[in-house]
C-alpha cells in the first residue's frame, strides 16, 4: 500500500521549470526525506502533493486520492508543517490549535481532549494561552507540528521541519518526529537541506536537484556507492616500497597520491588504521598524521551532482535571481 | 458546492477574537469618521447647501454620508486582509484545511461583514448622543439593511483586488485612485445633484451612492432615488460582487 505515488511530476512557473518530470512513491508508514538545496524544487513538490499549487503535468496521489481530482479527499487524509510559519500571531497556541480542529469538523469534545494531547507532546501545555506572537520560533515551529497532528493524518508533510533552529530545539524535534512515525505509524515525508537531518531520520532519501530526483535509496546504500570510509594517510620519506605493499591488500578499494598524502578507500577504517601505521616504519617510511573519513551525505550529494550543496545553493541563486526565488520558494 | 457552516463560523470567531484584542483598530475606525463629521458638520453648519432642504441640518445629511463612509474603508479592507494572511502564512492553513473555498469566502464575508456593522452602529449611536435623531425602529432596521449591503459589496470588491495582487504594496494605490473617489462621488458629503453631468455619471456607477442614499432614506426621510431602488441596486451589486470575489478567490493559488 502506497501513501504517496507520484508519476513524472512536472510543474513550471512561466518558463522556469521547477519540478522536472519526477517519479518516486512511498509506502505507509516510512519516513521518506527529500534533500537538495534551496531551490532545488522540494517545496514546490510538496505544495503540489498537498493540493496548494496546481500541477503543471504528470499524475500524483495521495493516500489513495487523485491530488487534482480529490482535492478535498487529500486535504482530509494530510497534515503539514510548512516551511514558513502558518500560525495567527494573534490568537492564543490554544486557539490555533483548536481553529484548526474546527476547520477540520471534529467534535468539540474531541478537540479538547487532543488539543491537550498534542500541547503536551510538544511540551507547550503552560504556554497553552500565550498569545503567539510572544513564543520563540522553535515555540512556534513546535505549535505547528502539534497542529499538523490533531486531527491524526495518514500522511505528514514536514517541509524543513528544523530549518534555523537552534541544535537543541533541532535535536528534540527531530526525537518527536521519530516518536510519531515508530510509535502512532504516521507516514512522514521531510524535505530538508540538512545532510545529517536526512541521514538520522530518513528510512529513504530522494536527492532532489535542478527539478529532478537524481538518487534514491536508503541512505546506508546510497553511502555505499562511494565506496567506503577514505583514511589519508601523511608520508614523510620515500612511497615506493609503502605502495608496493598497500597494493597487496586486498580490502583496499582504491588508492590516490593527492599532496602527499596517501588515500586510501576501504570498509571499517578505524579498524584498519592501526595495521596501515604499523607496517610503514618496516618499509621505510613514517607516518605523520592520518585522517578517518567515514561518508556523508555531502558526499554522496557530491558524487552525483559534482558539487557540494553549498556550491550549488550559490549556482543557483546566481542563475535564477530574486523573482524566481520568489515564485519558488513560497 | 458545499457549505460547511462550521468553517464559516470558526473563521468568523477568528475575526471577531482578533477584532476584540486590537483596541487600537477599534479607536481607529472611530476616530477618522468622527472627527469628520465633528469638523465637516461644524464649519459647514451655517452653510446653505442646494438640495439639503431646509428643516434638515448639514450635520443630519452629513451623518449617513459618515456612516458610508467608515464602513467603506473598512469593508474594503476586511476584502484585501486576505494579503496580510498570505503575507503571515495563515492563508496557507486555512487554505488546506478540508472545506469549500466558498466556505471560506463567506467566513471571511461574515467576520469582515459583521466589524464593520459594529463599526457603522457605533458611528450611528454617538450620532444619535450628539443629537442626531432617528425616528424609529424601523427606518433604524432599513438603515441596517443598507449597511449589511454596503459591507458585503466592499469585501467582495477587496477580494477581488486582494486576488490580482501579491501583496500589500498596492495598497495606497487602491486607496487613492479607488476608495477616495468612490467615497468623494458617491454623495457622502453633498448630493450628487451639485455634480457636473458628466461627474454624474460616475456616482451612478459608485455602489456606495446608493447605499448612502437608501440611508438617508430610512433614516432622514430626505433622498435622490426612492429607497427601493437604492435597495434593488445596491443587493444586485452586492450580490455580483460577492460572487465575483469568490470567483476569483478559488481561482488564485494561495502560494
Amino acid at each position: 500500500m502506497y501513501a504517496i505515488k507520484v508519476d513524472k511530476l512536472i510543474r513550471k512557473f512561466n518558463s522556469f521549470t521547477a519540478v522536472d518530470g519526477i517519479s518516486f512513491s512511498v509506502e505507509s508508514g516510512e519516513l521518506f526525506g527529500l534533500l537538495g538545496p534551496n531551490g532545488a524544487g522540494k517545496t514546490t513538490t510538496i505544495n503540489m502533493l498537498c493540493t496548494l499549487l496546481k500541477t503543471t503535468s504528470g499524475s500524483a496521489e495521495v493516500a489513495g486520492f487523485d491530488v487534482n481530482k480529490s482535492r478535498e479527499d487529500v486535504r482530509k487524509s494530510i497534515g503539514i508543517v510548512f516551511q514558513d510559519p502558518a500560525l495567527d500571531n494573534k490568537l492564543t497556541g490554544k486557539e490555533n490549535l483548536e481553529f484548526h480542529g474546527m476547520m477540520y469538523g471534529m467534535k468539540a469534545g474531541v478537540i479538547r481532549e487532543r488539543v491537550r494531547d498534542v500541547l503536551a507532546l510538544v511540551e507547550l501545555t503552560d504556554k497553552a494561552d500565550v498569545l503567539v506572537e510572544k513564543y520563540s520560533g522553535g515555540m512556534k515551529r513546535r505549535l505547528e507540528i502539534a497542529r499538523g497532528l490533531i486531527h491524526r493524518p495518514k500522511v505528514l508533510f514536514l517541509d524543513e521541519p528544523t530549518l534555523g533552529l537552534d541544535a537543541q530545539t533541532r535535536r528534540h524535534i527531530w526525537e518527536y518526529i521519530r516518536k510519531l512515525n515508530k510509535e502512532a505509524g504516521v507516514t512522514i515525508i521531510l524535505t530538508t537541506h540538512y545532510m545529517e537531518e536526512a541521514d538520522y531520520l530518513c528510512d529513504r532519501i530522494a536527492i532532489i536537484d535542478r527539478g529532478k530526483i537524481i538518487a534514491l535509496d536508503t541512505p546506508k546504500k546510497l553511502k555505499d556507492v562511494l565506496g567506503g570510509d577514505v583514511v589519508c594517510l601523511r608520508i614523510e620519506g620515500s612511497t615506493g616500497k609503502y605502495m608496493k605493499f598497500v597494493k597487496t591488500l586486498k580490502w583496499i578499494k582504491n588508492h590516490k597520491m593527492r599532496e602527499g598524502e596517501l588515500c586510501l578507500t576501504m570498509d571499517h577504517g578505524e579498524k584498519r588504521i592501526p595495521e596501515l601505521v604499523c607496517a610503514a616504519p618496516k618499509h621505510g617510511m613514517t607516518i605523520s598524521s592520518v585522517d578517518l573519513h567515514k561518508p556523508s551525505l555531502e558526499d554522496v550529494f557530491l558524487y552525483f551532482t559534482g558539487k557540494t550543496i553549498r556550491e550549488q545553493e550559490a549556482d543557483h541563486n546566481g542563475f535564477r535571481g530574486p523573482m524566481m526565488r520568489r515564485g519558488h520558494g513560497m | 458546492m458545499i457549505i460547511n457552516f462550521t468553517a464559516i463560523y470558526v473563521l468568523w470567531l477568528r475575526e471577531m477574537k482578533r477584532f476584540v484584542r486590537a483596541k487600537s483598530r477599534i479607536i481607529g475606525m472611530l476616530a477618522m469618521p468622527l472627527l469628520f463629521l465633528a469638523f465637516l458638520g461644524m464649519g459647514f453648519s451655517k452653510m446653505a447647501i442646494p438640495g439639503v432642504e431646509g428643516g434638515v441640518g448639514y450635520i443630519t445629511f452629513l451623518v449617513p454620508g459618515i456612516v458610508g463612509m467608515g464602513m467603506l474603508f473598512t469593508s474594503m479592507f476586511a476584502g484585501i486582509s486576505v494579503l496580510w494572511d498570505r503575507e503571515f502564512g495563515f492563508l496557507k492553513e486555512i487554505m488546506i484545511a478540508p472545506v469549500s473555498r466558498v466556505s471560506i469566502v463567506l467566513g471571511r464575508i461574515a467576520g469582515g461583514a459583521t466589524t464593520s456593522l459594529i463599526q457603522g452602529m457605533a458611528i450611528l449611536l454617538i450620532s444619535m448622543v450628539l443629537g442626531f435623531a432617528v425616528t424609529s425602529l424601523f427606518s433604524l432596521a432599513l438603515a441596517v439593511v443598507f449597511m449589511f449591503l454596503i459591507s458585503t459589496s466592499f469585501i467582495g470588491l477587496g477580494l477581488i483586488f486582494a486576488s490580482k495582487m501579491k501583496d500589500m504594496q498596492g495598497f495606497n494605490l487602491i486607496m487613492n485612485f479607488v476608495i477616495f473617489p468612490m467615497f468623494f462621488l458617491s454623495g457622502a458629503l453633498y448630493p450628487i445633484d451639485n455634480l457636473p453631468p458628466f461627474i454624474k455619471v460616475v456616482s451612478y456607477i459608485d455602489p456606495l451612492t446608493y447605499g448612502i442614499d437608501g440611508m438617508r432614506a430610512s433614516l432622514i426621510g430626505q433622498s435622490t432615488f426612492p429607497a427601493a431602488l437604492d435597495f434593488a441596486v445596491l443587493l444586485c451589486i452586492s450580490a455580483v460582487m460577492v460572487f465575483l470575489g469568490a470567483y476569483f478567490f478559488e481561482k488564485s493559488e494561495s502560494v
